[in-house]
């Protein structure tokens, strides 16, 4: 789950991470006042989740509270397109305003999991301000890496470490420090699964303040991080994959035209592949689970026919535990509450498999069957192509 | 031959007398796995089809000398079961539940590596060594006993793979779902240096999807210390960047973690990738044939 900048921020000033002083704002009107308090110049930042927000016009520099207004007025309630949103943009909701740093140097500090060491890793470097991953590849030497233990959390010694590699000295090398340990006990106190701070500037006077936050939190944390998954902005989020998460479903929209029903997420992957394979194009990745019940099923099925692409749907059962007979009723029911138009292509395997398509065929509805999952795929696939 | 598990390894199931669990032990049971002992904290001195149920894994361990958990407890407190499971001295942890945070999980890693346990999983489907037992939820009846050793972060996928393989006649040796989630016990190196130890075992699948670099380390590992031919498959391939597919660790992040990157990697360690997820069972069953035939001539 991803957090906004605002929200991060406001997190950051809780956990000591300096950050320019700032107020969230969701009116014209509030951001003139936010820019009084403040005094003088200050910066509209809008607030959706993608980067490139600078290049898309979305953080204004204003010297007035008159002009803080009127850039509200500019970005509010519309959409900002960003080299990350897509062409149709996201619309902005809310304004981060805040105080103006004067920049002397910009850094890059980020943590992430990593999956071979097993624990969360510090990612430092002097390239701020850029996009980290084309840092990395161009020139990986600029990127430097501290693993934090998960039991002791980061040593002193690792930030004064990082410190001195990124060239600080003095008192900024001990803030450098205090900033780096506090960021560390946010992201394990959170459960964060990426936190990135892009840029930390050092200002004129030789400060350190956090000038952009990211920060993904963990979703199989949400249980016991109730105040962070309060936060969640559900306007920032797909609605359909939103609607598939509360139905414990787990989707994906693709831009394809073949709508894939599968249970489990690797075989939903595979499924997709093979699609792609036969010359075909999914319109989604949906997993109704290893184990999906008759529910679930319908649930489904409306989901991926909210989908106005989908002109035929190919669905890819392996009943293990989950008997096929059980299924293919589920499917039957399902195809019938929904009266889906679209063609329709089962194929099952698993436990019980002859009863199933038993049921599959007397059904009476325009069911194709496919023997395996390259048959079901390929007529799929020529449904679309007939149209 | 088989790994980790076989006809006399004795099961003691974490979180029996939940739905889930309960549900499964009488699966494995039926299956003919020898579960002695079930553990739910508060339900000690009760009887779940006819195994006794017992407060903690310590005990289980002490009275009915059981040497693999099965774990399905829920996501909040999976990560204590695991850690109490490897403070009870069991050898094999196998973790069903899926959803544990990543957070727990890395303490856990780190707490195992100072203990003799090794941990399969989580959010994975077990292990079964076909005809002898079976430690998980997968569907039994597909598995048939034979050569070929299945290692997979899937489910589903690893049972359509299974499937292929017996309908070709090619038996399994242990099939292992090391699970789909960013930090988990076993690797794929751990299990394919037991396949390669295994004399049971002639050749292996691999099954991986995006996200990681598990794939391209066991490429690394198969290049210089696996001998026995590997098919491997790789689910992903169309997925879109910086979306989760299901699986908590099947994410392409930053850029890495490809499909592409992975088939690449493990095609230059010599496994042979079957070109769909439709054809696992023939790939392995072609790469057989050949080397049947090569041995014939050299004999």
């Amino acid at each position: 789950m991803l957090l906004h900048e605002y929200q991060t921020k406001e997190i950051f000033k809780k956990n000591g991470i300096p950050v320019p002083q700032g107020e969230v704002a969701s009116t014209p009107d509030e951001v003139y006042a936010i820019a009084q308090r403040l005094g003088g110049p200050c910066v509209v930042k809008a607030q959706i989740h993608a980067g490139g927000r600078g290049k898309g016009g979305g953080i204004r520099l204003v010297k007035t509270a008159e002009e803080a207004r009127s850039a509200a007025q500019d970005l509010l309630g519309k959409p900002l397109i960003t080299p990350q949103t897509g062409p149709q943009g996201k619309i902005v909701h809310q304004l981060w305003v805040e105080q103006p740093s004067e920049i002397e140097k910009e850094y890059y500090l980020g943590m992430v999991m990593d999956r071979a060491k097993a624990c969360p890793v510090v990612i430092a470097s002097v390239a701020g301000g850029m996009d980290i991953e084309e840092v990395a590849s161009q020139s990986p030497r600029k990127i430097l890496k501290e693993p934090v233990d998960p039991s002791m959390g980061l040593g002193d010694y690792q930030g004064r470490k990082l410190a001195e590699k990124l060239g600080f000295t003095g008192s900024t090398a001990s803030q450098f420090t205090s900033i780096l340990k506090a960021l560390c006990k946010t992201f394990q106190a959170s459960d964060g699964s990426l936190l990135e701070v892009n840029p930390l500037v050092k200002t004129k006077s030789g400060d350190l303040v956090a000038l952009d936050a990211k920060f993904n939190i963990d979703n199989n944390a949400l249980f016991r991080q109730k105040e962070l998954a309060a936060m969640q902005d559900t306007r920032e989020e797909d609605p359909t994959e939103l609607e598939a998460n509360r139905a414990g479903l787990s989707y994906v929209k693709l831009n394809g035209n073949i709508g894939c029903l599968v249970n489990g997420a690797g075989l939903a992957m595979a499924t997709m592949d093979t699609i792609k394979l036969y010359g075909g194009e999914p319109a989604n990745f949906l997993d109704v689970g290893g184990g999906a019940s008759k529910e679930q099923v319908s649930q489904a099925f409306q989901i991926i026919l909210a989908d106005p692409n989908v002109s035929a749907i190919f669905v890819n059962i392996f009943g293990g535990i989950l008997k096929c007979d059980v299924l293919a009723q589920g499917i039957v029911d399902a195809v019938k509450e929904a009266h889906i138009q679209v063609p329709l292509v089962v194929r099952l395997e698993g436990t019980h498999v002859e009863k199933g398509r038993e049921i599959l065929k007397s059904s009476g509805l325009k069911i194709e069957p496919a023997e395996s999952m390259a048959e079901g795929a390929q007529k799929a696939v020529s449904f679309v192509a007939k149209g | 031959m088989s790994i980790l598990v076989n006809k006399s390894s004795r099961v003691v199931v974490q979180g029996i007398t939940g739905k889930t669990g309960l549900f499964h032990t009488q699966q494995c049971l039926a299956y003919g796995t020898r579960i002695v002992a079930g553990v739910t904290p508060g339900k000690g001195g009760t009887q779940v089809e006819g195994i006794s149920v017992f407060d903690t894994v310590d005990k289980a361990v002490r009275k009915m000398k059981a040497d693999v958990s099965l774990i399905f407890v829920p996501p909040p407190f999976a990560a204590d079961a695991i850690l109490e499971a490897a403070d009870a001295k069991v050898p094999l942890i196998i973790c069903i539940t899926e959803g544990i945070p990543v957070l727990d999980m890395t303490r856990v890693y780190h707490f195992l590596q100072r203990t003799k346990s090794r941990l399969v999983g989580p959010n994975c489907p077990g292990v079964i060594t076909p005809g002898e037992c079976k430690v998980g939820i997968m569907p039994g009846v597909i598995h048939k006993p034979g050569t070929v050793g299945v290692i997979s972060r899937s489910g589903t996928l690893t049972y359509e793979a299974v499937d292929q393989l017996t309908r070709s006649g090619l038996g399994q040796s242990t099939c292992v779902g090391i699970g789909g989630d960013p930090i988990i016990g076993s690797s794929f190196i751990d299990v394919l240096k037991l396949f390669e130890k295994d004399p049971g075992t002639e050749a292996i699948v691999m099954i991986g999807e995006i996200g990681g670099e598990a794939e391209e380390q066991a490429a690394k590992f198969i290049k210089k210390n696996v001998t026995k031919p590997v098919v491997g498959f790789i689910a992903g391939q169309t997925a879109p960047k910086g979306k989760r597919m299901g699986h908590a660790g099947a994410i392409i992040a930053g850029g890495k973690g490809t499909a592409k990157e992975k088939m690449e990697a493990l095609q230059a360690a010599g496994v042979v990738m079957a070109p769909s997820a439709n054809e696992i069972g023939a790939t392995m069953v072609r790469i057989l044939r050949g080397e049947e035939r090569q041995r014939s001539v050299a004999s």
